[in-house]
């Protein structure tokens, strides 16, 4: 009876990936939800597995990590995968402007030199790569590396393999409060009772930030919304995940206001997935329609041929945002038996396997693959200490 | 065996018919002012103009610009819903498939 | 609240009352927010008024007797007339609502439409008092083959017979439940076609029962059992053969409707083994009652009603007043009662919203009329239950989202996945309700089938939640809207 009793607190991918990794390392796991597995933000994004839009630095070594390890897991979760859709066709970014292409160039050149494949493409490669895409381009840079899931598929899968694996879910259960005995979290308070456990992640998006304070241990986690359009079913006419390079500003921006930047990419269904914008508006899911104006404006100028293609609906979700865009990765100092998983902005779909990695090696006393140092949870931007403007420890995912 | 116009001379309605021509598929087809494509469509005999992703054949289901099983395209713009759009002199119909895409 | 929300009167005179919807409970709720002293605009997908009650034949077909195809026709024309034409209204035809936004939650949402032909101009609506009379839309329930051409709603055959004069078939069988089958079938008829049966699943003792529990409230309804009487008198002159207790279980052919099987079914709609039946035709028309178009309260942030997910409806005050403020609602939104209970409950709707006086003579008849519209609509679904036990004619195969052909089978594996089960979990995985009608076909459906096998939504609104209203282009969303009401 010696094994690490583990409950999750969230069943979102980041949950699921931990709740696989730890499953598989012999912990006893529990899963709980206050809604349903993958429902809320995981479900609400695009399903995202990026190294295009990170420069140098932790968070582009937690992508490389993360994807290199997605095709084994998938590999390793056999008939459970297919509903992942997994689609590694790679990314492409495209400058508009001269001033977007001398960013641009720098910047990928940044990204080669830390062993991200990314090749400038000529006018014709581009054409030849995205027939549809605007002939108004300055610059263009390919990323084979950049694949898509479909994000809550991708979650079910993992989740699916952590019960495989031993792992146990209970849905419909709210963390009220924790329970702390000896300096040490013990045991959290539900809506449907109470479970103890030797370790406590927190992995609840978003929501990460109030469960914190609900255990007495408050972290800077905030949401920020973002929308995304979906288009009818076209025949093939986006072939790569397409975003424009301003995108990378606007991820990295810390702006409350609104950010938009075009993406814009096709699913297997045949919709073309227009995205994206941010904005910090608490969990107010009102729709906007100038917002999606302005994502559809955004897209058009990569796309112009899309102009009279029907949008059939608008989804949005909540991002788990921190000041400093870096996600929060291990053991909380102030509480122990309390851990976080979280904050990872738009990036958690594809940074969920990479992070579960860094969850099992920490806990196992053991050094990660990559240096967890900088996500740790004792920094001032997670806890809620001021960040001057400018300095962001990393770029930023969708 | 298939869906008609009701014919002008015996309709109770006493309406007129003004001729309207249009192309399906680059094929002529005619029919009358004030018809909807679908209308057109269905009193030219046909009963389905879209193939779904498995390549099944869908009309009209709904005939009122809910279900939008009747899609077309028309003068190049595409999902156009048949049973709401009204024909033109010379509108150029097209059927659309809705195949399986394949990866590149 | 702001002076507006109603019930404060005098001072509010000259309000911008926006109706959706210009069937016959919009009409009324324009008439009589004119009525009232408002400014009304009144918005319809449609070139004409009417909705689907009055379906009226397109202007270029200069019909001399459009009235043959209409009950209430005169009464209709005269109305629309005086609201279209009146100098405080401004009529915007085919117009779509594409989205809602409640941008100030203390008073009514800003309004985007969509308006005109080709090209289609966005604009925003900004009005004091928001009355929603979108209606509803025939509900039809999967059975295998329903996706098959040839196979048609109920209201799309009545819709090309009295709209376009085009006939769906030669030879047609009418099916489901509801009084709405027999002008169908009678629709059918003056169309030209052979009706080959009419097959009204709820059993005669059923539908005798809840026909015949209250008779006072029929006399109250005469118009309503007049119309019907008449179109039974039509069938029966036809000989065309009404069936009781019987559903059309299978639609079969071969890339069109061929023969469709009916069997005999029980008060639950179960299939009664033994009594299946194949009958040629070349179209069939199936309702299975309605389905209200709740995306734009849903937008608005309107409470609903109910829980089983076909019987949610909008919830509304004495004064057709929703939860929302400023938002009030009329017609089959707040539950499917008919044309003459629409027309009452949009009559009280506009006046409320337009500020009208709360204790003018002119509103109890009407809060009678919509009073008693309802207590007969309660009679309806009491003579016509959609039976519990009608998935049981669905196979593995049976398609039930029509536009991305997720079969029975499909939906079942999600629901009973607890790692899948939850709903927008499950339609991301099965597709159901992700295709261009965005679930309005399938949502209903699929939310019942989900609540029997054990994963029921707890949202009510889920299936009708589009905050997209209406397709919309992306160049017509780029540009700015051409006019903004301040």
């Amino acid at each position: 009876m010696d094994r690490t009793r583990v409950v999750i607190l969230g069943a979102g991918i980041v949950g699921s990936a931990c709740a696989r990794e730890l499953a598989l390392a012999g912990c006893d796991v529990l899963v709980i939800d206050r809604g349903g597995p993958a429902a809320a933000t995981t479900s609400h994004g695009e399903g995202n597995i990026l190294l295009s839009d990170k420069g140098p630095g932790p968070e582009l070594e937690l992508a490389k990590l993360s994807r290199r390890l997605w095709p084994e897991v998938l590999t390793d979760l056999g008939g459970l995968a297919v509903q992942a859709e997994w689609q590694p066709k790679g990314g492409i970014v495209v400058a508009t402007t001269r001033a977007g292409a001398d960013g641009l160039r720098p910047f990928a050149a940044s990204q080669r030199a830390s062993g991200v494949v990314a090749e400038a493409m000529d006018a014709d490669a581009l054409r030849a790569a995205e027939p549809h895409v605007t002939r108004e381009h300055t610059a263009a840079v390919h990323y084979p590396q950049d694949a898509q899931v479909q994000p809550a598929g991708a979650a079910a899968a993992l989740l699916s393999g952590a019960l495989a694996a031993g792992a146990s879910l209970r849905s419909g259960r709210e963390v009220l409060g924790g329970v702390v005995r000896g300096g040490r979290l013990t045991g959290v308070r539900t809506s449907h009772g109470t479970l103890e456990g030797d370790v406590f992640l927190n992995a609840a998006g978003p929501w990460s930030g109030e469960l914190a304070a609900r255990l007495g241990a408050p972290v800077d986690i905030r949401p920020r919304r973002g929308e995304v359009l979906v288009t009818t079913p076209l025949p093939p006419t986006v072939f790569h995940k397409v975003y424009d390079a301003d995108y990378v500003g606007a991820v990295g921006s810390g702006a409350g206001d609104l950010q938009t930047s075009a993406v814009v990419e096709a699913t297997l269904a045949g919709s073309v997935l227009l995205g994206s914008s941010r904005r910090r508006v608490g969990f107010d899911a009102r729709t906007r329609p100038e917002v999606l104006s302005a994502i559809a404006a955004k897209a058009l100028r990569l796309f112009p041929s899309l102009a009279r293609v029907p949008v059939m609906r608008a989804y949005g979700g909540f991002r788990p945002y921190v000041p400093d865009h870096l996600p929060v990765i291990g053991p909380d100092p102030r509480l122990a038996g309390l851990w976080h998983a979280s904050g990872h902005e738009g990036a958690g779909i594809g940074l969920s396997v990479g992070t579960a990695r860094l969850v099992r090696a920490l806990l196992d006393g053991r050094e990660p693959e990559i240096d967890a140092g900088p996500f740790r949870v004792d920094r001032p931007a997670v806890l809620g200490e001021d960040v001057p403007a400018g300095s962001t420890a990393g770029e930023e995912t969708t | 065996m298939s869906p008609r116009l009701v014919p002008h001379a015996t309709d109770p309605v006493r309406r007129m018919e003004t001729p309207v021509t249009v192309t399906v598929d680059g094929e002529p087809v005619r029919g009358i002012a004030g018809q909807t494509v679908a209308g057109l469509l269905l009193a030219s005999g046909r009963t389905a103009w879209r193939a779904t992703g498995s390549g099944a054949p869908r009309g009209v289901f709904c005939g009122i610009g809910v279900c939008f099983d009747c899609l077309v395209t028309v003068n190049g713009e595409r999902d156009v819903r048949a049973c709401r759009r009204r024909v033109h002199e010379g509108d150029a119909v097209s059927t659309q498939a809705r195949d399986e895409r394949g990866e590149r | 609240m702001s002076a507006g929300t109603g019930g404060t009167g005098r001072h509010v005179v000259g309000r911008h009352v926006v109706v959706v919807g210009a069937g016959p409970a919009g009409l009324a709720a324009a008439d009589a927010a004119l009525a009232a002293g408002a400014r009304v605009t009144l918005v319809d997908s449609a070139e004409q008024p009417g909705g689907q009650y009055h379906r009226m034949l397109p202007d270029a077909y200069e019909a001399a007797n459009p009235d043959v195809l209409q009950h209430g026709y005169n009464a209709f024309e005269q109305r629309s007339m005086r609201v279209i034409g009146h100098r405080r209204s401004t009529w915007l035809a085919d117009t779509s609502v594409w989205a809602i936004e409640r941008d100030d939650p203390s008073r009514a949402p800003l309004v985007h439409v969509l308006t005109g032909g080709l090209p289609r101009e966005r604009r925003t609506l900004r009005p004091d008092a928001l009355v929603l009379a979108p209606g509803a839309h025939d509900r039809v329930l999967p059975f295998p083959g329903w996706e098959l051409p040839g196979v048609f709603t109920a209201g799309a055959a009545q819709a090309l017979a009295k709209g376009e004069r085009v006939a769906v078939g030669d030879r047609v069988v009418v099916a489901g439940t509801g009084p709405f089958l027999l002008p169908v079938a009678v629709s059918l008829l003056e169309a030209g076609s052979r009706v080959v049966e009419v097959l009204e699943a709820a059993r005669a003792a059923s539908a005798t029962r809840g026909w015949l529990r209250k008779p006072w409230e029929l006399a109250a309804q005469a118009g309503k059992t007049g119309e019907l009487a008449s179109y039974t008198a039509a069938l029966a002159r036809e000989r065309v053969p009404y069936l009781p207790g019987r559903a059309v279980i299978e639609a079969r052919g071969d890339g069109r409707v061929e023969e469709v099987v009916s069997a005999r079914v029980r008060g639950d709609w179960s299939v009664v083994p033994g009594t299946e039946r194949v009958t040629a035709a070349d179209a069939v028309c199936v309702g299975h009652g309605f389905t209200p178009r709740l995306e734009l309260a849903v937008a608005s942030g309107c409470e609903l009603r109910g829980s089983a997910p076909a019987e949610v409806f909008v919830e509304v005050d004495g004064e057709q007043r929703t939860s929302a403020p400023g938002v009030y609602a009329a017609g089959e939104v707040t539950g499917i009662a008919g044309a003459p209970a629409a027309r009452a409950e949009g009559a009280v709707a506009g006046w409320f919203a337009a500020g009208g006086d709360p204790s003018a003579r002119t509103l109890a008849p009407l809060r009678r009329a919509r009073d008693q519209g309802r207590a007969f609509a309660e009679r309806l679904a009491h003579a016509h239950p959609v039976g519990r036990e009608w998935p049981g004619w669905l196979r593995g195969d049976t398609i039930v989202c029509r536009c991305e052909e997720t079969d029975y089978a499909a939906v079942c594996a999600a629901a009973g996945d607890p790692v899948s089960s939850e709903a927008r979990v499950a339609r991301l995985g099965t597709r159901a309700g992700l295709g261009p009608c965005q679930g309005r076909m399938c949502g209903v459906t699929v939310a019942e089938l989900r609540a029997r096998l054990g994963a029921p939504d707890p949202d009510p609104a889920a299936p009708h939640r589009r905050p997209v209203a209406e397709p919309i282009r992306l160049a017509e969303l780029a540009a700015p809207p051409a006019e903004r009401e301040g």
